[in-house]
């Protein structure tokens, strides 16, 4: 060893000890499905993880100081009291620079997120779609065409994402979910863990050791997307038959291929409205469940979709619903800081739904009031000082 | 063909009316220098990759790179570069600059021209 590796050596151990953020998005796992990535499409997804990272640890935290130093201070100046809601809180935050800033560079680098995913997926588009339908994945992929794209999904492409779950650019095009599948990365900064899974692990393990003697026979997901949630749950009861339901013909294509290309067999997806799961009869499932699923819908469907997973459970059956908590309690500056996805993010049913007591929602739907769940998980502070990441459990019992 | 499609969705808007924080002007300056700003971040790590690949297999070490020093006719060779990059870029603020004096020498609007010629 000469001089030079001795001092490359040190600078990189130094660098490790002092290095705090996200991973390489390298360390994500591949799988078949999976777009191939060139050196600088992972570079600019790694940039965008970092500019996600700087904007949650650096610039947020200012938009709180600038909110106690100014911007409160001068609402309390004008009207002679504090903020009442979060509308009040969001009007003056827009007024000052600082949430401008932040919101215009949160917005871009989602906007850029999108663009660097779709570039890298649309590109190989032909070679993922012949993939997809070589896998021997058709026979565990039930598509039904008739199915309509509903209002609150066409209107507005959730978290700014072109196309939403159900664009195809030509028949049998993955492009969009292989987008979603190697771009969420940014978003999460790898909290997930490789398979950007977490959700799904959490809830699996929280289930088994909730309840050590439910085996569930039957696992309806509903809004699977690309399944990447509900992989895990089929993993953990390997006996089970599972089912994931979408309205989006490519993100279904794509999680029947990437099951295969990741050996889960005991799942199948299917096309369906969740609001109509006629073709499935009364006390078919005994675990039904959703994933950052209920604040894309509309009110109507998720009471509709309520209502139907009440009566797809069979008796002593289990519906489980993950999200983030509910505004109730919080401070109006939070709750506007909270709510900002739903007015810069394109997610139109994030402030309804955060403010609804779903568990009423639930006894509406027929499920006993004695029967509710709750779970509030709150994550560890995220490399680099990330912000805490709250996941709540919501659902009953049948 | 993919390419080609890529070329022509990879930017596509999203379904909804885009909000705007700051001047629309000035967001759109802001939000072409972040892209411009993310591939610089490519490219610097792509020259770190050479730099490492260089080294790694015995070519050029790392530390050579850090201390070279370009003899004189090299740096001025990269100094031309660089004066003639920086010129390029800032093209507009020589025009804006070379536009007063050209006013007062008479330079006229377009359609004026038009006008004038027809």
């Amino acid at each position: 060893m000469d001089g030079s590796e001795a001092s490359t050596q040190l600078a990189q151990h130094s660098a490790t000890e002092a290095y705090d953020g996200p991973p390489d998005q390298r360390t994500g796992a591949r799988h078949a499905m999976y777009p191939d990535l060139s050196h600088d499409e992972i570079e600019r997804f790694n940039f965008l993880t970092q500019m996600n990272r700087h904007l949650a640890t650096r610039v947020a935290p200012m938009v709180e100081t600038t909110w106690n130093a100014r911007i409160e201070p001068r609402f309390e100046a004008e009207h002679g009291r504090k903020p009442k809601d979060r509308t009040e809180a969001r009007k003056a935050l827009l007024a000052d620079p600082v949430f401008q800033t932040w919101s215009a560079l949160r917005r871009m680098t989602m906007e850029q997120r999108q663009e660097a995913g779709r570039w890298a997926a649309i590109r190989q588009s032909e070679s993922l779609a012949a993939k997809a339908a070589s896998l021997p994945s058709r026979e565990r992929l039930s598509l039904d065409p008739t199915v309509a794209v509903p209002r609150y999904v066409a209107a507005v492409d959730h978290h700014c994402m072109p196309g939403s779950y159900h664009t195809e650019l030509f028949p049998g095009d993955v492009s969009g979910p292989a987008s979603y599948d190697s771009g969420i990365h940014v978003t999460v900064g790898g909290r997930g863990g490789p398979y950007n899974d977490g959700i799904g692990r959490t809830m699996a393990e929280w289930i088994q050791e909730t309840y050590p003697d439910f085996k569930p026979r039957r696992i309806l997901d509903l809004g699977t997307t690309t399944g990447h949630n509900l992989l895990p749950m089929a993993r953990a009861f390997p006996e089970a038959d599972v089912v994931g339901v979408d309205i989006g013909i490519p993100v279904l294509r794509y999680a029947a291929a990437r099951a295969e290309a990741l050996g889960v067999k005991n799942v199948r997806f299917i096309q369906a409205d969740a609001t109509d799961l006629s073709q499935f009869e009364d006390g078919r499932f005994d675990l039904v469940m959703t994933t950052m699923f209920l604040h894309e819908l509309s009110l109507t469907s998720m009471d509709a979709i309520f209502r139907e997973a009440r009566r797809v459970l069979a008796p002593g059956g289990l519906m489980l619903n993950m999200e983030q908590p509910a505004y109730a309690g919080m401070p109006p500056f939070e709750q506007a800081i909270r709510d900002w996805d739903a007015h810069y993010n394109n997610e139109p049913f994030w402030t309804t739904l955060h403010s609804l007591n779903l568990d009423d929602h639930f006894v509406d739907a027929g499920f006993e009031r004695g029967n509710l769940v709750k779970k509030v998980f709150t994550t560890p502070a995220g490399p680099g000082g990330q912000e805490k990441i709250s996941m709540v459990f919501v659902g009953a019992a049948r | 063909m993919s390419i080609a499609s890529a070329l022509l969705h990879a930017s596509d808007k999203p379904a909804g009316k885009r909000p705007y924080f700051l001047d629309p002007e000035v967001e759109r300056v802001m939000a072409v220098t972040m892209a411009v700003a993310q591939e610089l971040a490519v490219a610097r790590q792509r020259i770190d990759t050479l730099e490492r690949l260089l080294e790694a297999k015995g070519l050029v070490p790392r530390a050579e790179v850090e201390s070279f020093t370009p003899s004189a006719a090299e740096y001025a060779e990269r100094a031309l570069w660089s004066q003639e990059y920086i010129n390029r870029i800032l093209r507009i603020v020589q025009q804006e600059g070379q536009a007063a004096e050209a006013a007062a020498k008479g330079d006229l609007p377009i359609p004026d021209v038009t006008r004038e010629i027809s």
